[in-house]
């Protein structure tokens, strides 16, 4: 026995090493033909990890005070070594976060990724897309800009919609009766320490079920009902490690291309993953002549502004995250997979896919009567998607599933 | 002690007191860090009145300062520019300020104490963002029937010269007019309203 194995064997005495390695990699058995739509999961890993490193190093120089934090901000920019180079990593890594996270997301909506075993998988996927939301408009609050603090007024003055308590309830997550240093103070609490950890339990969680039932695949079709019979490992099953690790590596360099084209040749991209009014110090006399959230959240904002009633515009916009909870439920045809669909869904999802764009396009425009009404529209294809969906599931004509997986 | 009789009856009782006791003290603790995210004494104690000259403010203009860290607003308005308002009424939600957004001595057709100074807390009902103000008559962004008043960018809502809401629009309410009174002709306390009222 050599020194290592020694050792190993050592660890494995007090700590399941070995058996972990095996159960989540060596031996965890992934579908066979797993397509480029698989990159994302692991992608949004990657990205929680830069995320939370490069906040570690701006938390260094970085001073959550009303009258430091702006200043401190440009300090990074122009003084610390290097720091430009981890303050954008760190904003340009928010926005791919959010893009990474909706491709990923709409992989599950193709392929049915959802469904029965995994109605778990997809609720502890929406817990983290709440928190990384939470966790997002938190840390835009940070650089203490116009954008920051309008934004941070217009988000927490929502909870006073909620009838009775929705004004107490908003002072209370402000700390004062404006957005002020008090409030900056906790935001940065949540931003650096709370939520993220709220993020990588949620993420232990999000990867302990689906290890437990195990991988779907763009067939939509169980691997483990085809087994060896001698050593049960699933005919279609392929190890993760090596052949998804190397795979998702690929997926890593192509990904990192982009991310450093943007961190080096437009860290803001023209106003999209850092507005041009953030550049300018919080102003609490003044609000910025087009206020516009960041594009991740534009779709519900949309939503928002679309309805012409405070209250009601608040719960539509809340509804419009909420339902997605229940699409484990609400989806009721007899395959998983796109590829087996009848055009009836395909079709509807063609529409739900614009009815988000668009939404997410109108969000960042300022409002005017036509684009309200259009927004209006885009608004019931959203909800309709969801909620009519028992129906045409149902009657959708679908395509007998293979047997087995097909490549 | 082997032949003791295990009273299950007992063992659940004991569990269920101690579950409680226990949940009672979890909450109790969770009680001051809830209470702590509260605004501070010190944040209490921020909201002083303001004294505002308003000598310098031409007609039709607008003066901003800051109150409890808000935008107040003072308008100086035109002849002309109270003589709009009241055909605007038929376009308002709460043309004749019923809703309790202004204090008694300014519940009146011009929402102030004095006709042409409009004193206003510059916060839209909606979300809390700051309407700009668009003095103009009839721009093009805002159509032909606009008398002046306020513009949300946030979300599009709007306001007329005495800040009160118009109908179709996300703010719920009219703009809130602070309590105040007049020191001398030319000066106003915002935060405090005149003795006896």
């Amino acid at each position: 026995m050599s020194t290592m194995q020694k050792l190993v064997g050592w660890i494995d005495d007090r700590f399941p090493l070995t058996s972990n390695w095996k159960t989540h990699l060596s031996e965890y058995y992934a579908p066979k033909n797993f397509n480029f739509w698989y990159f994302f999961g692991s992608l949004a890993l990657l990205v929680l990890v830069l995320q939370i490193v490069t906040g570690i190093f701006l938390t260094m120089n970085y001073k959550p005070d009303a009258t430091l934090a702006f200043l401190s901000v440009e300090y990074i920019m122009r003084d610390v070594e290097w720091g430009w180079l981890i303050r954008y990593m760190h904003s340009t890594g928010a926005s791919m976060f959010f893009v990474v996270v909706y491709l990923h997301m709409f992989r599950g909506l193709m392929y049915g990724s959802y469904r029965k075993p995994r109605e778990l998988i997809w609720i502890f996927g929406m817990f983290l897309y709440l928190a990384l939301m939470a966790e997002a408009f938190m840390g835009y609050l940070l650089p203490w800009g116009q954008m920051s603090y309008w934004g941070a007024q217009v988000i927490i003055s929502l909870f006073g919609a909620i009838p009775v308590v929705g004004d107490a309830l908003s002072t209370w997550i402000r700390g004062d009766y404006v957005v002020s240093d008090a409030t900056l103070n906790r935001f940065f609490a949540f931003h650096v320490i709370a939520l993220p950890l709220v993020l990588v339990g949620l993420v232990a969680a999000h990867i302990i079920a689906l290890h437990e039932v195990g991988s779907n695949n763009p067939d939509g079709i169980e691997i483990k009902k085809h087994k060896d019979p001698v050593t049960h490992i699933p005919l279609d099953g392929i190890p993760f490690h090596p052949y998804y690790t190397v795979k998702d590596i690929m997926g890593v360099i192509v990904f990192l291309m982009v991310f450093t084209a943007i961190l080096f040749f437009a860290p803001e991209l023209g106003g999209w993953f850092l507005e041009p009014d953030n550049f300018i110090p919080a102003n609490g006399l003044k609000t910025p002549e087009h206020i516009v959230p960041l594009w991740y959240f534009t779709p519900f904002y949309a939503i928002l502004r679309a309805v012409p009633d405070k209250f009601l515009g608040v719960v539509a916009m809340g509804a419009a995250v909420v339902i997605m909870f229940f699409l484990p439920w609400l989806d009721r045809s007899k395959v998983k997979s796109i590829r087996y669909r009848g055009n009836l869904y395909k079709t509807i999802l063609a529409m739900f896919v614009i009815s988000f764009i668009g939404l997410g396009y109108l969000g960042t425009q300022a409002p005017t009567a036509v684009t309200t009404n259009i927004a209006r529209v885009l608004s019931i294809i959203y909800f309709a998607f969801f909620l009519l969906m028992p129906w045409y599931t149902k009657m959708d004509k679908t395509k007998p599933e293979p047997e087995r997986v097909t490549g | 002690m082997s032949e003791q009789q295990v009273d299950n009856g007992k063992r659940r009782f004991l569990i269920a007191a101690t579950t409680a006791v226990g949940g009672v003290a979890g909450v109790a603790v969770l009680a001051p860090f809830v209470m702590s995210m509260m605004p501070s004494q010190r944040a209490k104690a921020a909201g002083a009145p303001v004294e505002v000259d308003i000598s310098k403010i031409e007609p039709g203009m607008l003066l901003a300062v800051a109150w409890q860290g808000k935008p107040v607003w003072v308008v100086n308005r035109t002849k002309a520019m109270l003589a709009s308002l009241p055909g605007n009424d038929s376009r308002l939600v709460d043309p004749k300020s019923l809703e309790d957004q202004q204090p008694l001595y300014a519940k009146n057709e011009t929402r102030s104490v004095k006709p042409e100074y409009l004193v206003v807390v510059g916060i839209c009902t909606h979300l809390g963002c700051s309407p700009t103000y668009r003095p103009e008559l009839a721009p093009a962004d805002l159509g032909p029937k606009w008398d002046g008043g306020w513009f949300c960018p946030c979300h599009g809502s709007k306001y007329d010269l005495s800040a009160r809401v118009y109908k179709d629009v996300p703010a719920p309410l009219n703009m809130v007019i602070p309590p105040h009174h007049y020191m001398s002709d030319t000066r106003i306390l915002v935060g405090e309203g005149p003795k006896g009222a």
